[in-house]
């Protein structure tokens, strides 16, 4: 069986993302909780997250760090993502990777909530 | 789901949720020697005793604590049946769960395999600390990679940095389209 697999390529994209974090440093830590249960994956999840990863580094913003949330017990609400930032979690239900798009530069990055789509706020 | 490769996302959460630190994906599709399309994840979680793998296909067995009905892994089975394919589990208590659901590559009630490089990428992006091996065969040529493979090349940038994530996903749409070498599978 004929083995595919060139790992050259990655060396380089290793190289140019270590150059943008050095050139980005000290930014506000923001963390995104995406919940990956099945409800979620059916309604779109990955599709949701797979926007927010674009639209990170299509605005070259690297202080965040993507974590699973798990079935948050929202199913009605699914997919669901919550943002932490500025001492807030903030849930938003039933995000489409357009709404995802949009809550990164608004709410992550410059730390506008999206009121419309929120369903829930807590302190942290 | 709409495609085989949610369905396999699904069950690779159910591998993380198990406790499982090392889980290998090895996807198989062949159209010229046999008329198969094939999936297999192992895992080392926490596993199952028998009584949990016989209800396991009951659509009111679930392990979540918020809903009393699962129904993921009984309609897949449905599925792969209806397809000349079926499913099989192993799993032992404290080793880990071996599950596989096959079809009929041809036929026409098959579910779309789908976006898998998307489904690979979900693991990178929110499961990074898990050695992830995904491997692929698409008649007689193969590709694998594995998280530990991808951590050397990038050292100390994280492999869930959207830039890599992004450039990761253009790695794996190449190679994938290499397998395929031109012909349409999916």
């Amino acid at each position: 069986m004929a083995k595919i697999n060139s790992l050259d390529e990655l060396r380089k994209l290793r190289d140019q993302a270590k150059e943008s974090m050095t050139a980005r440093s000290g930014e506000a830590k923001v963390r995104i909780r995406a919940s990956m249960g099945t409800v979620g994956i059916a309604g779109g999840a990955r599709e949701v997250l797979k926007a927010i990863i674009d639209e990170l580094e299509k605005r070259n913003f690297h202080e965040v760090e993507i974590i699973e949330g798990g079935s948050m017990g929202l199913d009605k609400e699914e997919p669901v993502i919550v943002v932490e930032r500025d001492g807030f979690q903030t849930t938003y239900g039933k995000v489409q990777p357009e709404m995802a798009r949009q809550i990164v530069a608004q709410h992550v990055i410059n730390g506008q909530i999206i009121s419309e789509w929120v369903i829930a706020r807590n302190k942290q | 789901m709409k495609e085989l490769s949610l369905n396999i996302l699904d069950i690779l959460e159910n591998s993380i949720h198990a406790g499982a630190t090392r889980i290998h994906l090895t996807l198989q599709e062949y159209l010229e020697t046999k008329d198969f399309l094939g999936f297999r994840i192992e895992d080392n979680g926490k596993g199952m005793d028998q009584a949990m793998v016989d209800s396991l296909f009951d659509p009111f067995t679930t392990t979540s604590t918020t809903k009393t009905v699962g129904l993921g892994l009984p309609l897949l089975k449905q599925e792969a049946e209806m397809c000349n394919g079926g499913c099989e589990l192993e799993s032992q208590p404290g080793v880990g769960t071996k599950v596989s659901f096959w079809f009929q590559h041809t036929h026409i009630d098959r579910p779309p395999l789908g976006d898998i490089v998307s489904t690979v990428i979900m693991m990178y992006a929110i499961h990074s600390g898990v050695e992830f091996i995904f491997t692929h065969e698409v008649d007689n040529n193969s590709f694998e990679v594995s998280t530990s493979e991808l951590k050397e090349v990038f050292q100390d940038v994280p492999i869930n940095n959207p830039k890599i994530l992004q450039g990761l996903e253009t790695f794996l749409l190449e190679n994938k389209n290499q397998l395929y070498g031109g012909k349409h599978y999916g």
